[in-house]
């Protein structure tokens, strides 16, 4: 298959799938039943996802897809209380509908993933849930991008589909009063989609790129429906610029290359502007978070593009806010690296000891990937090999891992050390 | 909980690795058991002879035949496992991706019956 073959499936199965997040998402937010309104539209999203590569997308495809849902409904329709309830949905459906005026169905996914990230769902199901409801990813997809077993994944979706029908979880966007706070866990489990997206070991490249490119779609619906939340747009600006750096990050042979050794040539300068224009306009809303810090860190690495060095004293500084924000043993560990680049790697090892005392790090590569790294460069090679055997026993991406041993290899040898 | 990580590849392939190759893979290894044990979950491992050492003894009414050959023809065979004690499947698949050979092979995860 062709090039542009790929890019018209990919459209196409692209605009199915926006269709059809907006159809799950009216139909739910009435009913509160997601499963009920998954059942109403599979057949005809798996039509859709059939058909519309090769006949193309039709005119109108909420119609399309609304239309062969209550076909295949009524053709089942008394096979099974399932089917009943389906055709419900569908009859509910068509009746708001008609009511409506002529603007097409209202987009109600923003409330759709304010329920699917309610306090009341465990929150690590969230992401999932919003990447099947909204995006209709089945669970065996999602269970492998979240390196879960297929059977627990299904079950886990439709449990937390059954709370939120018998919970009572609202479909709606919060008060102004809440929405804040409401809003981190739906950025939490955009950001939470993007991850798994960006993390890219060999063979699974292509389908984790989907996944971070879907969470920058989500990240988008997000502030073009609440344009006015700093922290949509700081999120949006974050993985825009991590996005920009996805080539720069392994290099012609296909080896790991760390952020300070890319090309900044390679790095890609529109997304770069687009995540700093989203960031300078988030910025004179006054109100500072998690995001919109991480966002401006990855915009002070990406000054090197420009300064030919990163802004270090600017990284150290917002580690300083990420890590009074936070407390999170991870941030301690990056700003530990910053700390070895503005005052020295001694400097950097004795900011490693307080996260050091976390237990949750000792299984952790970066924790060691970077303990090793600042003992290199204070020439304590032997502890130094000790550490990076165990960031090579915890990496499970094989580049990083062959970097990783790399480092290791290069390390002086206890006969050339000087000691 | 425990659970027995399998691990499958193809041994043609691992045949026609270099030698540096190999010797990165082996490295890999030995610090992925490290990490094993150091994370305190490892609790046994062993490397095996590929299947052409193999042997497949049946019992069928009242005889034994002893046949030359694994016991089943696949396209990637098991050259190994790790035995692990950890309090999830979540947590046994975390470390089953860290296998190296996650990356070429296949690890499959089995709880152990607890008896």
């Amino acid at each position: 298959m062709g090039e542009g073959d790929a890019l018209a499936r990919d459209a196409a199965e692209n605009a199915a799938r926006r269709s059809y997040g907006k159809l799950i998402a009216f139909l739910a937010a009435r009913t509160r039943d997601v499963a009920g309104a998954e059942d109403a539209l599979s057949e005809a999203f798996a039509a859709a996802l059939a058909h519309w590569p090769k006949d193309g997308v039709p005119e109108n495809p909420d119609g399309w897809l609304l239309t062969v849902a209550r076909r295949k409904a009524s053709d089942i329709a008394r096979k099974s209380r399932r089917h009943q309830d389906a055709s419900d949905h569908l009859k509910l459906m068509a009746e708001e509908l008609a009511s409506a005026n002529d603007n097409g169905i209202p987009d109600e996914r923003l409330a759709l993933m304010f329920a699917c990230a309610h306090p009341a769902i465990d929150e690590a199901i969230r992401a999932p849930l919003i990447l099947q409801t909204v995006l209709g990813f089945d669970a065996a997809t999602i269970a492998s991008a979240f390196l879960i077993a297929p059977a627990s994944m299904g079950q886990r979706l439709v449990r937390a589909k059954t709370k939120i029908r018998h919970a009572g979880v609202p479909f709606r966007i919060p008060e102004r009063a809440d929405l804040r706070e409401r809003l981190d866990a739906v950025l939490e489990a955009i950001y939470a989609a993007y991850t798994e997206g960006w993390s890219d070991p060999v063979g699974t490249g292509l389908r984790r790129r989907n996944l971070a490119a879907e969470a920058i779609w989500l990240g988008r619906l997000a502030v073009s429906l609440l344009p006015d939340e700093p922290e949509a747009l700081g999120l949006l600006a974050l993985m825009l610029h991590t996005e920009a750096r996805r080539e720069a990050r392994r290099d012609a042979d296909g080896a790991f290359v760390p952020l300070d050794e890319q090309d900044t040539q390679r790095w890609n300068a529109a997304t770069i502007d687009e995540a700093e224009t989203l960031l300078h306009h988030a910025s004179r809303m006054n109100a500072i978070g998690r995001y919109q810090l991480e966002a401006a860190l990855q915009s002070a690495h990406a000054v090197r593009r420009i300064k030919g060095r990163a802004d270090w004293d600017a990284i150290l500084a917002l580690y300083d806010a990420l890590l009074a924000m936070t407390a999170s043993p991870v941030v301690a560990i990056n700003r530990a690296i910053a700390v070895a680049e503005t005052q020295g790697p001694g400097a950097g090892l004795t900011a490693l000891d307080g996260p050091a005392r976390d237990p949750r790090l000792s299984q952790y590569q970066p924790f060691w990937a970077a303990r090793a790294e600042l003992l290199a460069r204070t020439g304590r090679a032997q502890e130094a090999d000790t550490a990076y055997e165990r960031a090579i026993g915890l990496e499970t991406d094989p580049a990083i891992r062959a970097f990783l041993q790399r480092k290791r290899a290069a390390l002086p040898g206890p006969s050339s050390s000087s000691s | 909980m425990q659970y027995l990580l399998l691990i499958h590849g193809s041994e043609a392939a691992e045949n026609a690795m270099s030698a540096q190759k190999m010797g990165e893979v082996m490295a890999a290894f030995g610090a992925y058991t490290e990490a094993l044990k150091k994370g305190g979950v490892y609790v046994g491992s062993n490397r095996l002879q590929p299947v052409a050492t193999a042997t497949t003894v049946q019992v069928r009414d009242g005889k034994t035949s002893v046949l030359n050959g694994p016991y089943a023809e696949t396209r990637e065979q098991l050259g190994g496992y790790y035995l692990i004690e950890v309090p999830d499947l979540a947590a046994a698949n975390d470390w089953a991706a860290r296998c190296p050979s996650a990356a070429f092979g296949t690890i499959e995860v089995r709880p152990v019956w607890a008896m």
